[in-house]
Order: C-alpha cells, then structure tokens, then sequence
C-alpha cells in the first residue's frame, strides 16, 4: 500500500481535529479527577447531553444561527445539570474511597442516559454544519473539511483558556492548591466546597462544549457516552492524572493512531489506540507527563 | 469436615433451598426456570469478580473480557470445528484463565487505579477485536444458534447442568476462600506491604488469584452459551465489567455468598421491572445511589452487621 503525502498530512489533520475533541473533554475530565478526586464515568453522560441538547437548539432557529446559540447553550444547561447533581449528592460523597465513587457516579451516568431516552427518544439524530463551516477546502491537492479546521482552531483556544484560568484567576489557584492538599485550603479559611462545586461544574462544562461541537461530525445516538468516557479515562491516565498538557498528550496519541489505523486497516481502525495506551502504560505507568496525584 | 458441616446452623435452611431449586423445574413456568437459570450464570460471574476485588483487593475493572472470552471459546469451537462438545467446555474456562493470565501479568506491575486502567485497555483491545473480526467472531452480530447434543436440548435439562456446575464451583470457590491461598490474598488485600515484609511475594499471588478468578468466569461463559446458545460482543464490553462490579456491591463485598445476593437482584430488576418500563437502568441507578449513601457494605454486609454486632466490635478493638 502506497500513500501520497498530501494523503497523510489530511489524515493527520482529520486525526488532530478529533483529538481536539477528545482533549476538551478529557481536559474536564481531568481537571475533576485532580481537584476533586472523582473518577467521573457521568462525564460521558454529560457530553451526551451536550451533543442532544445542541440538535435541539439548533433545531429551534432557521438558518446557521442556531448552531451558534448550540455553542454557547447547550454547554450552560450541562453546566447547569452538573451543579445540581453536585449540590444535591456528590458533595456528600468526596470522602469515600474511589471505588466507591467510580460506581456512584456510574449510578448517575445510568440516570442521565434514561433521561436523555426520555427526553430525546432513542432515534439517531444529526446537526448540519452552519453554512460558514460547510464544505472542504483544498489542501495540498486533497480535500479536507472545512469544520475540522475549525476544531483544530478551536481546541488550543480551550487549552489556553483553561491554562490561563488555573494560573491566573483566585478560583483557579484555589483549585490547584486544593488539589495538593485540601485540608490545608480548609484551614485557610476558604470555603472548599465551594471551590469543589465550581471546580466539578468547570470540568462539566467542558464536557458539554465538547458535545457540542462533536454534534456536526457524528450521528448523535444514545451510547455515545459509552464509547467516550472509557476512551477519555485512558488518555487521562496516560497523560498524567490532572495535568491538563497531558490531557492534549493523550488525546493526540489516541486521535492520531486511530486515523492512521483508518488509513491503514480500517476494520481494526479502533484496536490501534488501544495498543498505543497499552504501550504508553507498560513503559510510563504514571502517565506521560507528572501527575497532581 | 462432613460431621461439622451437619452440626452447623447453616445445614438445615441450606438442605431446604437446594431441594427447592432442584424440585423447581417440575413445578414452576418455563420462564422461571429460565430465569433461576440466568441468576446462576451470573451469580458465577460476580463470586468470581469478588475472589479478586472483594478478597484480593484488586482492582479488576474489565472483567466482563474473560466472562465472554470464555463464551466465544466454546461457542466458536461448537460451531467451527467438529471436537467432541466436552473439549469446548473445558476449553472455554482454559483460554479464559490464560487470557487472564497474560493480562494479570502486565497488570500485577501496577497498583490501584492504575492496575484497573491498564486492564481496561488491554481488555477494550479484546473487546476491539472480537467486535470488528466479522469474518471470524461474527463482529457485533455475535454468533447464535450454536448447536447442543441432546441431552441439554430442553430448558429444564440446561437447568440441571447449569445448577450442578454452580454448586461444584460454590463448593471449589468456598475452599479456596478458606485456603491459605485466599487466606493470604486477604492478608494482601489488608495490608500488601506487610505481607511483603513476611516475604510473601506479593505479585505472584495476585496474578494466582486472577487466574483462578477468570477460570470461574471462563466458566460462567461456557454456562451462558448453554442456557443462550448465542454469544455476543457486548459480553465484552467494560459496561458489563461495571455491572457485575455493582453486583458485588449491592450484594456486599466482603461476604462470600453476597454477590449471589447482587447477581439475583441485578437479573430480577432487569427481567420484572423491565417488563414494565424501558426505563429499568434508571431505577437500577437510584437503588445504587441509595445502597451507597446508606448501605455502603452491602445489603448482605448489612445483615451480617445486624446479626454479628459483638464480632464486628471485637474485631475492630482488635485492629
């Protein structure tokens, strides 16, 4: 098998571009998974929500509007679902032991995904791009779509914006210190749950963004979040546990082996990722880059 | 043994439940005893996650992987070879335990979360394969109809089979649990490093416990695809994994006899509560969320509480 070089660089771009949209939701992931401590399967959950509630906006307003509105709505209302489930169960909950906590919040991910059947029904359900991002572009001799561009604008956006959140707002330093030692951030006087709370509806809200913006590129089905969170937990840990630079480390390993194991032998596209994670933990067991943990 | 087995308080209520069960096919529906039948497959699949997790202290997050390992083993050999069907019954439980092997051994080099993410991406790879090898495995189809000889050929005879094989690995399981060999992968579950300073090594009795954990799950495979005759992907899939995980939880994981408890509850929501709603998941999560906010031992662990409460303060003054 022979490829061109404009093939290639396309599919590493078509490979970067889904790696943007694993890395914000794995960046949410992890931001909850070093603040708070929860290994959160809802998480999945709450990017499903995300993805359903921008074909419902969409659907709302005629025209490439709507999907604009989706961008900035549907992310608030899962910001909004995981507040309330943080105020009303996990806050009394961070104490128990993880494995505790991981089926807990598998408890949640099994209520979300029956509410989103309810709420959506369990047809699949699709968003066109808006006009502005439809089509393809020429790349090289090849075509690649315009949207995917897109995400490879926007996903080092997210990266900065989170970098410059946890470095330079007070929330920010509060959330890593609480990180580090959060009885320590206790003693100081600040209200850590709190902190917690608007650290776990930062980490959702992540998630929903990233929901949003997959809308355009799949079928939006129930199960979605299935197959992503068990993918978003692996890049976590082969990035470093809370690092958010590793959270981008892993999502480009797992988005870059998987278009290329597209190019190569598309039946078992899916197993090359797998592999790579495997590799990355028999060699770094703690991660790529240094955990918070 | 036998004579202590008599004098104890369990042998009477004990005698009365198996005579029940191997009277009940005479008398009960077709669908009970389908559904009797079910609950022991699974009630197979969770004591033997709970000789790792609940015993051992692992955490072994893909189970699920050697459950149908085991399945696809048997079923694949019924329906592509011609070997005698006892070949694939042993064989099934075989290649599950040396799948388990060979994934227990990169995994017993990591502790705690990270042992149970390395196992998921080894066993996500398995589950990868068997879903997309259409040509082979049947991809996400599975395989159905596969074939058995007469004597499994009605339900009620299923039943016994699948009953006598449970009983077997209760009493198999209930003697390593009581062996030094679980003894000592307790000791480790409480306390690794002690035990690495009486020199016990450590990794090799976890990988023993793996193994020896993922044969039972070989066989509850095996036991599904003769109540089923079909096998599919999804018994791969790391949802399931969590599932029986939450069986054991439910059921209590420090007790032997509570994922029993766990698997029967898990199977009869899903078959009664099912029949009324499509919805079934969502009572299942609230149950969860009630059970760890208030039951965190289990609701066997609950009673053995209840009914032990001077052995519990004992044991604790003992720590």
């Amino acid at each position: 098998m022979t490829f061109g070089g404009a093939e290639l660089i396309c599919q590493l771009l078509v490979g970067i571009s889904r790696s943007m949209i694993l890395f914000i939701v794995c960046a949410g992931l992890s931001f909850v998974l070093g603040v708070l401590r929860v290994p959160n399967i809802a998480h999945g959950s709450l990017y499903m929500i995300g993805a359903f509630a921008t074909f419902s906006i969409t659907k709302m307003f005629a025209g490439s509007t709507g999907f604009w509105i989706a961008l900035i709505l549907a992310p608030l209302l899962v910001a909004l679902v995981s507040l309330i489930a943080e105020r009303a169960l996990f806050q009394h909950l961070y104490q128990r032991e993880h494995l505790m906590l991981l089926l807990f919040t598998f408890a949640i991910s099994l209520i979300l995904g029956d509410l989103v059947k309810i709420v959506w029904g369990a047809e699949y359900k699709s968003v066109s791009a808006p006009a502005l991002l439809k089509g393809s572009i020429s790349l090289l001799g090849a075509s690649f779509p315009r949207y995917n561009l897109f995400l490879i604008l926007i996903g080092p956006l997210v990266a900065i914006a989170l970098w410059l959140f946890t470095i330079k707002t007070k929330i920010g330093k509060i959330s890593r210190a609480a990180a580090v030692d959060r009885e320590m951030v206790g003693v100081l006087g600040i209200n850590v749950s709190w902190v917690f709370a608007i650290a776990f509806v930062i980490g959702c809200y992540l998630a929903g963004v990233g929901g949003a913006l997959v809308a355009p590129t799949v079928s939006i089905t129930l199960g979605m979040d299935h197959t992503l969170i068990i993918e978003a937990f692996l890049i976590v840990i082969i990035g470093g546990l809370g690092n958010m630079w590793g959270a981008l480390v892993g999502s480009l390993i797992f988005g870059i082996t998987h278009s290329f194991g597209v190019l190569f032998w598309p039946q078992f596209a899916i197993v090359f990722p797998y592999i790579a994670v495997v590799i990355v933990l028999l060699l770094r067991p703690k991660g790529l880059l240094k955990s918070v943990w | 043994m036998f004579e202590r087995m008599i004098r104890s308080n369990w042998f009477v209520p004990i005698t009365v439940i198996l005579i029940i069960l191997f009277l009940l096919p005479i008398a009960a529906p077709r669908f009970y005893v389908y559904i009797l039948a079910l609950i022991y497959v699974t009630a197979l699949l969770a004591m033997s996650l709970n000789m790792v997790v609940g015993h051992g202290g692992m955490f072994q997050f893909h189970h699920a992987v050697f459950y149908g390992v085991g399945a696809y083993t048997v079923a694949l050999m019924l329906t592509k070879t011609k070997l005698p069907l006892w070949v694939g019954f042993i064989a099934g439980p075989l290649v599950a335990a040396i799948t388990g092997l060979i994934i227990g051994w990169f995994c017993v080099r990591l502790t705690r979360l990270y042992f149970g993410m390395l196992q998921i991406s080894l066993g996500s790879l398995i589950w990868a394969i068997v879903f997309r090898w259409y040509s082979f495995t049947g991809g996400d189809d599975g395989i159905h109809g596969v074939s058995m000889p007469s004597f499994l050929s009605s339900l009620n005879h299923s039943y016994y089979f699948i009953l006598v094989v449970f009983l077997i690995c209760l009493v198999l399981m209930y003697m390593i649990f009581r062996s030094p060999f679980g003894s000592t992968l307790q000791a480790i579950r409480d306390n690794a490093q002690r035990c690495e300073a009486v020199g016990i090594n450590v990794r090799l009795y976890q990988l023993g416990g793996i193994v020896v954990a993922t044969f039972f799950a070989g066989v509850a495979g095996v036991l599904f695809v003769v109540l089923e005759r079909s096998v599919f992907a999804e018994m791969l899939f790391w949802v399931l994994s969590l599932e029986i995980f939450i069986m054991c939880l439910l059921g209590g994981w420090f007790t032997f006899a509570g994922p029993i408890l766990g698997a029967a509850m898990i199977v009869a929501l899903r078959t009664f509560v099912g029949k009324y709603t499509e919805y079934w998941t969502l009572i299942l999560g609230v149950i969860l969320i009630l059970v760890i906010f208030f039951l965190p031992e289990g609701v066997m662990g609950f009673f053995q509480d209840l009914l032990k409460p001077a052995s519990k303060e004992l044991s604790e003054r003992g720590r």
